[in-house]
């Protein structure tokens, strides 16, 4: 192996605090590994298990108030060794790596670049910084990174802005940033954790190309097995700031020593088959729901007299039924309609036409009464649960707000079903007095159930409810979710753009694309035996968490005739 | 595309400014009663009255005997020829008593706007940067305070400061020697020197909540991912935040074109008063007063056009600025 060559970069016995009031807290406790030319170390962990600390302070970033106070990283690009915590972060030494020796790439494509500027003058500022080059010159070596990136175009995306491209283009935008000095290094912090699975899938590849063509070291920080996979050679497993295991990507793969890397790698792979737990809907249940010919259009509307000069076919005729009992899978990229789709049913949105009919009432036509009464039958489950609870009540306000709107229960009475509830979703009623900021992020997904279970409804649209929640914490809220079900008779629509996540919970699928349903069915039959050849491309892109079997699929995006 | 934005903007002001008018001529109109009254009444004050035909012969000659609309009509069609009408109480065309006062208006709105962009700039970007710092304690404090003295308070300390401890005369806008002088470089120089006391008095207010406006925004965007991403790509932290924080932090100044101008006629006509300023305020409001429509109307239509202009420039500096508001 690789061991026997001179690592690239050596992080040796790094200690970083953050010096707070109460004293300094260490939030990385000694660790070590190495990068290598040509290799791509992934640093695997959740959330707050110090992966993104540890990719900063190599750049000598360290977020205030953090303080390193131990430990070296050496860097050695050429046989001479760099100290880069000895440099002042501020100083010319350390600027004259960081972009140029050492680049990174953020998580969020969608705010790492500036909204203000365009993509060029961004790749060309950064070319300008550490290259003596002409403005010319730099315009020139900037689009010549975009097209390496494979940005269509990129003589005119040179002068487009951030906001003009979707989430993938971003990213690749932000990797030719990344790539216009020909760093040695490339550090990438959770690059494809925002992305779609077939943008990700894309962007994976990208990158893989571009280190087998420029031969750098990448250091790919994620918390996503499967994504491990597909791309490291090397692993280094972190968990509340210190390195529980590292070694060769087969070895961890294989043979995972360490509890909590065994404990990530069931995580996903509990993902891989649907869930034992699952209570399967009676097979003579009728149906909860029935959609037929949905549509909804957005217009946009331009000038004095607000002329509709485009229209967007958000949701374009869906048609599926629901039964009593039953979870239903949607799943699409993002912009296929599937989140549109459950906001129809739940009627924040007004659909141009079709029927969607709920226990024998068609909502599309119920007036404000019918729908404030099937409300509390039909709630939502939201996907961000740091945004969709309000920072400001307490969790028993936020729990509470329901039964109290609704008027169903006050006084002593209220405390106790929100005790209740708050048991049921496993967490203790001790804690209903705080508020949400004192929740990790599985616990707050937690208080969002609690709260969409309070009228006992009958049908959940869960949108998206696990894609902002690390792997194993995901098993645990739909671990939940199945708990909920059998015990409440629960019908769900669960909108998502996971396979595995799907595969797990629903018994029948829907797979939308571009406003249309293009294959419905039973979850397995979809997934071992996909018809529709967008199902196909959608279903190769998930990453397998299995290093054996890289390389063995033919992965491919689908792209409609038109 | 720039320039149809700003096309169709200047085509949206003719609407805008008409609508302007009327309300300006209701407005005027809105109290009770008309010039003539308030000059009778001020007449009985010395015992002088006037018979009813007198009363009637001034009413025709002044044309106050026709109904509103055809008063308005007339009222706008001498507009557009660029006659204002005269002033019943100076007797003289609106337009000489008007021009003067407005273009000291202005020149004071612009010097105070570039006293307030000039001062709250760098002390807001600075106690963003460095928040928390004795700096920023010491930049905030006196930002409160001058937020909270009164204009015309600040005017009389000022005033007392400058008699008492410089012996210099700090009123108005020329000494008295240049009052009635002809323009000349002298008399520009007379104003400059006179300028910076109520450039400071007018200035202070608006550029400690400036300040304070500039901090909040900066402190938003400083922790936003795209200043790790320039900071990632070694830019010195000095340039970095010059260049996107502060940029994306700006649009606020840029509004304040906007409203420096209502603001400055409006909220500062005590302190033109207490520092008896040559500008719009004070004659507009004794014009208000003794209801000498012309004169009232004129200000008020001047003076929203300027700000319908201010508001203008600033939404085209916005657009050039930030990209993304061109495309909504």
């Amino acid at each position: 192996m690789a061991t026997d060559m001179q690592p690239i970069l050596q992080i040796q016995d790094l200690n970083l605090g953050f010096s707070m009031r109460q004293g300094v807290f260490d939030v990385l406790h000694g660790i070590s590994f190495d990068l290598h030319r040509g290799k791509t170390t992934c640093v695997v962990g959740e959330s707050g298990s110090g992966k993104s600390v540890t990719a900063r302070t190599i750049l000598n970033m360290v977020p205030p108030p953090g303080k390193i106070n131990g430990g070296r990283i050496l860097f050695n690009p050429d046989g001479t060794e760099i100290d880069l915590t000895a440099l002042d972060p501020r100083g010319p030494a350390i600027r004259q790596i960081r972009g140029g020796r050492i680049a990174m790439i953020f998580q969020e494509p969608m705010s790492s670049l500036s909204p203000v500027h365009t993509i060029g003058s961004q790749i060309i500022e950064a070319i300008r910084l550490h290259r003596d080059v002409s403005k010319k010159e730099a315009r020139d070596l900037a689009i010549e990174v975009l097209k390496q990136v494979e940005i269509p175009n990129p003589d005119k995306a040179v002068d487009r802005y951030a906001f003009e491209f979707s989430g993938g283009m971003r990213q690749r935008a932000m990797i030719a940033m990344a790539l216009s000095c020909r760093p040695d290094v490339l550090i990438a912090d959770e690059p494809t954790t925002a992305l779609d699975v077939t943008t990700q899938a894309e962007i994976l590849d990208l990158m893989k190309n571009l280190q087998t063509e420029l031969g750098m070291a990448i250091m790919f920080i994620t918390h996503d097995m499967g994504v491990v996979a597909e791309i490291a050679d090397e692993v280094v497993v972190m968990e509340k700031g210190h390195v529980v295991e590292q070694g060769d990507i087969h070895q961890i793969f294989e043979a995972p020593q360490h509890p909590y890397t065994q404990k990530l790698l069931n995580a996903v792979r509990r993902l891989e088959e649907p869930a034992a737990a699952k209570v399967r809907p009676a097979g003579d249940s009728g149906n909860i729901l029935r959609v037929e010919n949905l549509q909804l259009r957005f217009e946009k509307k331009e000038g004095f007299f607000q002329r509709v000069t485009d229209v967007t076919k958000a949701v374009d005729g869906v048609s599926f039924d629901l039964k009593q009992g039953e979870a239903l899978g949607i799943v699409g990229e993002s912009g296929s309609g599937k989140t549109t789709v459950g906001r129809c049913i739940a009627r924040v949105y007004d659909p141009n036409a079709g029927v969607i009919d709920y226990a024998g009432r068609d909502l599309i036509a119920a007036n404000k009464n019918q729908l404030r009464d099937t409300r509390k039958q039909i709630r939502m489950i939201f996907q961000d649960p740091f945004a969709s609870l309000n920072p400001r009540m307490t969790v028993k306000q936020i729990i509470a707000e329901p039964l109290i709107v609704n008027g169903i229960a006050k006084g002593q009475e209220l405390e106790d079903r929100v005790a209740k509830l708050l048991t049921e979703v496993g967490l203790d009623p001790g804690m209903m007095e705080r508020y949400p900021h004192a929740f990790s992020g599985g616990q707050r997904q937690r208080i969002v159930v609690a709260r969409a279970i309070a009228l006992e409804p009958r049908l959940v649209i869960a949108d998206e409810p696990t894609s902002a929640l690390d792997v194993s914490i995901r098993t645990q809220v739909l671990d939940l979710l199945l708990k909920l079900q059998a015990e409440m008779g629960l019908s769900f629509i669960f909108i998502s753009h996971d396979m595995a996540v799907i595969r797990y919970f629903c018994d029948r699928v829907a797979v939308m694309y571009r406003g249309k349903i293009v294959e419905i069915g039973e979850t397995e039959e979809i997934i071992t035996n996909p018809q529709h050849p967008y199902t196909k491309a959608l279903l190769s892109s998930v990453p397998i968490p299995d290093p054996k079997l890289r390389g063995t699929r033919q992965r491919h995006r689908y792209v409609t005739e038109t | 595309m720039i320039w149809r934005y700003i096309l169709k903007r200047i085509i949206w002001m003719i609407p805008f400014m008409f609508a302007v008018s009327v309300v300006a001529f209701l407005l005027i109109q809105a109290p009770p009663g008309d010039y003539l009254t308030t000059y009778i009444a001020k007449l009985g004050e010395s015992n002088e009255l006037l018979d009813q035909a007198s009363i009637d012969n001034l009413r025709a000659r002044f044309g106050l005997d026709q109904p509103l609309y055809v008063q308005y009509f007339k009222w706008v069609a001498n507009l557009l020829q660029g006659d204002f009408g005269m002033s019943f109480e100076w007797r003289q065309p609106v337009s000489d008593l008007v021009w003067e006062r407005m273009g000291l208006t202005l020149c004071l709105s612009f010097a105070t706007l570039l006293f307030t962009w000039a001062v709250a700039f760098p002390i807001g970007v600075y106690s963003a940067v460095h928040k928390y710092s004795i700096g920023d304690y010491i930049a905030t404090t006196i930002g409160f305070i001058g937020l909270a003295t009164p204009n015309f308070l600040l005017a009389l300390i000022l005033m007392y400061i400058g008699v008492v401890h410089f012996g210099t005369d700090v009123g108005g806008l020329f000494s008295p020697e240049y009052q009635n002088a002809p323009w000349s470089a002298a008399k520009v120089w007379n104003l400059i020197e006179h300028l910076w006391l109520p450039v400071i008095v007018l200035g202070t207010s608006a550029t400690a909540s400036l300040i304070r406006i500039m901090r909040a925004n900066l402190l938003d965007e400083l922790n936003k991912p795209y200043v790790d991403t320039a900071r990632a790509k070694g830019l010195s932290e000095f340039a970095l935040i010059m260049k996107y924080p502060v940029r994306v932090a700006l649009n606020p100044f840029i509004s304040t074109i906007g409203w420096v101008l209502p603001n400055l006629v409006s909220g500062a006509v005590v302190t033109a008063i207490v520092l008896s300023l040559p500008t719009a305020g004070p004659l507009m409001l004794q014009a208000l007063l003794s209801q000498d429509m012309y004169l009232a109307g004129a200000f008020v239509l001047l003076l929203s056009s300027l700000t319908v202009i201010g508001m203008l420039i600033s939404d085209i500096l916005l657009v050039l600025l930030d990209p993304r508001v061109r495309y909504e």
